[in-house]
């Protein structure tokens, strides 16, 4: 159990996608000017990434690593090259899945989400927690735990931004720093702050 | 030839993908701490930009528009996977420090963006050159905070020595820094201030605006 704990502490704080290896920056950068869109992105991202990263290991483990086609009878078969293709198409399918089951039973959390959901295909965090589970060959419980995690990570820091961005508005920003530029900054300290966790 | 000029050299400062379209930092900056992985980084990315477009463009009349980012993503993904086997097969060391990032220029926005906006509107040569001027303007930044994380974190360029550290008995302390994940966006923040102040109409106007007396008082 400790382990599982650990695993979670270490893929939301000190391993955070956003803060430590740079996943998602674009959508990070773009969706974190109000707190209501980064929390409603930051939930859709938490649950695909529950989704994705499991499945994503079951699709690994039983039909592309090396040998892993041995209960086919093709022992020799290693589909690993595959892997990309195969992840993505995933990750996609089980965006679409989930926004067409949003928009039948909850109408209400599909239109808050509205656009942000199919841009979730093509967020570099789900990809790269996927990536990082076949690296790292975690089991199928770790690879849930990994996937809450780094989902909850992700959603913290953006959050947070979001919440730093709508107090910046009123600063006075040097003309060269507006926008874009003092964002950079601010997301550096923020990488800074972060970086403490890693005592724990 | 103006015309093919201005789609390659435009994005190098004027309209870069990194500093002004706000695209593809993703994957970028995980592979800076050192110049060898950022400079293979970078031409990983420009061919898959480039050939990317030149595909897309070829079969841009006969993608279904409804499906069209399925089909996007299939052509990006295979040319990855070309890449990532062309790595793996001849720069073994480099490719381990790549590690996932190879595989993240499926998700890069740049190689996605542009052949959305570009490739499925333009002639193949046009997209190919597209995608290579995108793809350079990423590796102007990229090659340049790779540089300053190598030079000032390890004193080294590509390995070699370049500032004597006070470990080897040189004059310089390493700092350690930059080869942390915060220098990156520092950098980055630093790089933009300095193109837009070069640059001025790329400035971004504030949501807010400071009362202009406010502004000069404190001046």
């Amino acid at each position: 159990m400790e382990a599982y704990v650990s695993l979670f502490i270490q893929a939301a704080f000190v391993e955070n996608l956003a803060l430590a290896f740079f996943l998602g920056m674009c959508t990070f950068l773009a969706v974190s000017k109000r707190v209501e869109t980064a929390i409603g992105l930051g939930v859709a991202v938490i649950a695909i990434q529950v989704i994705t990263v499991p499945a994503n290991y079951l699709i690994y483990t039983y039909l592309l690593a090396d040998g892993a086609l041995a209960w086919a009878g093709l022992a020799n078969v290693d589909l690993s090259f595959l892997g990309l293709v195969s992840y993505i198409g995933v990750i996609a399918a089980l965006v679409q899945i989930l926004e067409m089951t949003l928009d039948k039973y909850f109408p209400k959390l599909y239109n808050a989400l509205g656009i942000f959901l199919p841009l979730i295909t093509v967020n570099c965090a789900i990809l790269g927690g996927t990536l990082f589970m076949v690296e790292r060959q975690y089991d199928f419980a770790e690879s849930v735990v990994f996937g809450v995690g780094s989902g909850t990570g992700w959603a913290i820091a953006l959050i947070a931004l979001a919440g730093i961005r709508e107090k910046l508005k009123y600063s006075d920003v040097p003309d060269g720093l507006q926008g874009l530029g003092i964002a950079f900054i601010i997301v550096g300290l923020m990488s800074l702050s972060f970086m403490g966790f890693s005592g724990i | 030839m103006n015309g093919a000029r201005k789609v390659l050299i435009d994005p190098l400062v004027d309209n870069n993908p990194i500093t002004l379209q706000m695209l593809g930092i993703c994957s970028a900056l995980a592979v800076t701490t050192s110049l060898l992985p950022a400079l293979l980084m970078c031409l990983a990315l420009t061919s898959v930009a480039a050939l990317s477009g030149a595909a897309i463009s070829a079969l841009r009349h006969r993608i279904p528009n409804n499906i069209r980012i399925i089909v996007h993503m299939t052509i990006i993904a295979s040319l990855v996977i070309l890449v990532d086997q062309l790595l793996k097969a001849y720069a073994f060391e480099t490719s381990k420090q790549l590690s996932v990032f190879v595989g993240l220029i499926i998700t890069n926005c740049i190689v996605l963006g542009r052949a959305e906006a570009f490739a499925m509107k333009n002639g193949v040569v046009m997209s190919f050159l597209d995608g290579l001027g995108n793809g350079l303007g990423y590796s102007v930044i990229l090659i340049a905070v790779a540089t300053l994380r190598e030079l000032f974190g390890a004193g080294t360029l590509l390995g070699y020595p370049v500032l004597d550290l006070v470990s080897n008995g040189g004059w310089y302390e390493a700092n350690g820094l930059m080869l942390l994940p915060p220098s990156a966006f520092f950098i980055i923040g630093l790089l933009i201030w300095g193109i837009r102040t070069w640059r001025t109409q790329q400035v971004e106007k504030p949501d807010y605006q400071i009362h202009e007396v406010h502004r000069t008082e404190v001046y």
